[in-house]
């Protein structure tokens, strides 16, 4: 749905001075799903996202978006693509539902089918209420609802979020994911930036990191963690852990094992498996074990292993 | 056609805008008000140079430079709206739609041109009361006249704003090209009285042409050769500000 190919953007700051912002991004977001950006502030998120929805020219490189190329026809994206941007952009005096009938009217609806959809998309996003008041009196969450709105008033095939839940609070945060889903089941192919680990971790089906202007990894939030340490597992033993120990070491699905307090701690490959397996292992033998607890690396992990960083530090 | 259509959705829209925040329209218009009624009992005298015999023609000659004023000086600050409306994104929003370039900035700078029209006919009807006589034929051509000149003053504020991208730096800059613009149009001070060499300068000025082409009209004289000498260059002018103004958007706008 989303296909590009060594995208570039340097900026000239002062006479002479260049920053590179996006140095050559690849990607490849498939039909229907949510697509995570990840990456820390500055790293080239927003202007990939704006060369994509057309308002930045490249420097470099290709893309392909919902069948549309991106240089060689440009009219044709931005019928097919919604793009909310970080900040929004919403006027305070207007109201949401003059907003929304606007944003329509652009896109070449009539005027008659712009008011049914305004309608459609206030019920959808919960703001029937607050559709009759001034932007200005909206709250942070509702105009966010509405800036999603407005991104998706023309039905496009693939929706960029720039950060969408920046500033929101965690009940709002949760409500916005199942909008975006909400939009995923509908068909949409969303593709959304943040620099919230547990958000890309929770809402998307894909995820992209991106570190100064490059993609540093790319794949399931599942598959990334796993592809750091696979999964840990914490099992509590009574009494002497050295029969245990010396039991499950063998295990197929066990990498490795580490004796802790009051029990242990194994290193595994797949913890469907694997867990199993373990329990099996100590029930067959007659070990008595008590809590039993799993472990998912995080994308924390993931970042700090890609770029000898840690994300939240940067 | 889409253009035109595209022009109008962004001319609705910004006119909307000016309805709900009808401050503004105040703010414009109080100078020249304060303006036609100070300075109303010393018109006829002053303005005896250039042929005022009586209170309804000094008003004739009067408030037409009134009206280039409003919208000369209203015209070129319209550029801090651009700025301030790319800077909260809502010129963004309307770039990622199939809308017309040419016309998210033709439409915005036309509802400038409306509602400084709509100052121009309320201080007309206000000076109607101190004794201004117009016909009507010639007042449509001397509001045709300003609509023009307030449109390629607002294309000029946008494509200069679009340069700098600053406001602190855009209210000096215009503050120092209006105010002599203004003046060597004549047309608060009748240029009647300068001496030579500041009237040649003044020649250079397309606002004095345009601003002696409206006081023909207000007076009445259609056929008065500063009309279409006005026109012409008024004409010339907004159409070259237009087209200099929309490429600059289409390419700066990043
Ligand atoms: N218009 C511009 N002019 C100059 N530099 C820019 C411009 N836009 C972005 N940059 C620079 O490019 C780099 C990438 O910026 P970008 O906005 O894409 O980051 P981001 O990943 O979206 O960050 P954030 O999480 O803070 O939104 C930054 O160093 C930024 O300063
Ligand atoms: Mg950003």
């Amino acid at each position: 749905m989303i296909k590009t190919s060594g995208l570039r953007k340097s900026f000239t700051v002062k006479k002479g001075a260049t920053v590179d912002a996006v140095r050559g991004v690849d990607l490849d977001v498939t039909e229907g799903e949510i697509f995570g950006f990840l990456g820390p502030n500055g790293a080239g998120k927003t202007t990939t996202l704006r060369m994509l929805s057309t308002l930045l020219v490249p420097d470099g490189g290709e893309a392909t978006i919902a069948g549309a190329d991106l240089r060689g026809d440009p009219g044709q994206v931005r019928m097919r693509i919604g793009y909310v941007a970080q900040g929004g952009g919403t006027t305070d005096e207007v109201t949401a539902r003059e907003e929304l009938v606007l944003q329509a009217r652009m896109y070449g609806i009539g005027k008659t089918e712009a008011r049914e959809r305004a309608n459609t998309a206030l019920d959808a996003f919960q703001l029937t209420e607050y559709a009759d008041r001034p932007c200005a009196t909206y709250s942070g969450g509702q105009r966010r609802r509405l800036d999603i709105a407005l991104g998706v008033i023309h039905h496009p095939r693939v929706l960029f979020l720039d950060e969408p839940t920046v500033g929101l609070d965690p009940q709002s945060r949760a409500h916005m994911w199942d909008e975006v889903r909400r939009l995923r089941a509908d068909g949409m192919t969303v593709f959304i930036t943040t620099h919230y680990l547990e958000e890309a971790d929770a809402l998307c089906d894909r995820i992209a990191i991106i570190d100064h202007g490059t993609i540093v990894a790319e794949g399931t939030p599942d598959d990334l963690k796993r592809e750091i340490s696979g999964d840990v597992v914490t099992v509590g033993i009574e009494g002497s852990t050295q029969h245990a120990a010396d039991l499950l070491r063998d295990k197929d699905d066990v990498q490795r094992l580490e004796t802790i307090d009051g029990g242990l701690r194994l290193y595994v490959d797949d913890s469907s498996t694997a867990i199993p397996q373990i329990l099996r292992a100590l029930d067959g033998a007659g070990i008595e074990f008590g809590k039993l607890e799993l472990h998912r690396p995080s994308l924390d992990d993931v970042f700090l292993t890609k770029t000898g960083r840690q994300m939240r530090e940067s | 056609m889409k253009p035109f259509r595209d022009t109008w959705l962004v001319f609705q829209r910004q006119m909307l805008l000016v309805r709900r925040t009808p401050i503004r329209l105040v703010i414009g218009i109080t100078q020249p008000i304060a303006y036609l009624l100070l300075f109303a009992p010393l018109l006829k005298p002053a303005l005896a140079p250039m042929g005022a015999t009586s209170y309804a023609d000094a008003y004739r000659i009067y408030v037409p430079g009134l009206l280039v004023v409003l919208v000369l000086l209203s015209g070129l600050f319209t550029g801090f709206g651009l700025l301030a409306e790319l800077r909260a994104g809502i010129i963004e929003r309307s770039r990622v739609t199939p809308m017309s370039r040419f016309a998210l900035l033709l439409g915005r700078a036309l509802s400038e041109v409306a509602t400084l029209m709509g100052q121009a006919v309320l201080i007309t009807l206000l000076a109607i009361p101190f004794g201004l006589t117009v016909s009507i034929g010639p007042l449509l051509l001397a509001y045709l006249m300003l609509a023009l000149m307030g449109l390629m003053a607002s294309a000029l504020s946008y494509a200069v704003a679009l340069v700098i991208r600053s406001p602190a730096a855009l209210g000096p800059l215009m503050n120092t090209v209006s105010q002599p613009l203004a003046l060597l149009s004549g047309v608060l001070l009748p240029l009647a009285l300068a001496p030579h060499w500041l009237v040649s300068i003044a020649r250079w000025n397309p606002f004095y042409w345009a601003t002696n082409g409206t006081r023909a009209l207000f007076a009445g004289h259609v056929d008065d050769p500063s009309v279409w000498q006005g026109m012409l260059v008024i004409i010339v002018l907004t159409v070259l500000a237009v087209l200099w103004s929309t490429r600059l958007f289409a390419q700066r706008v990043r």
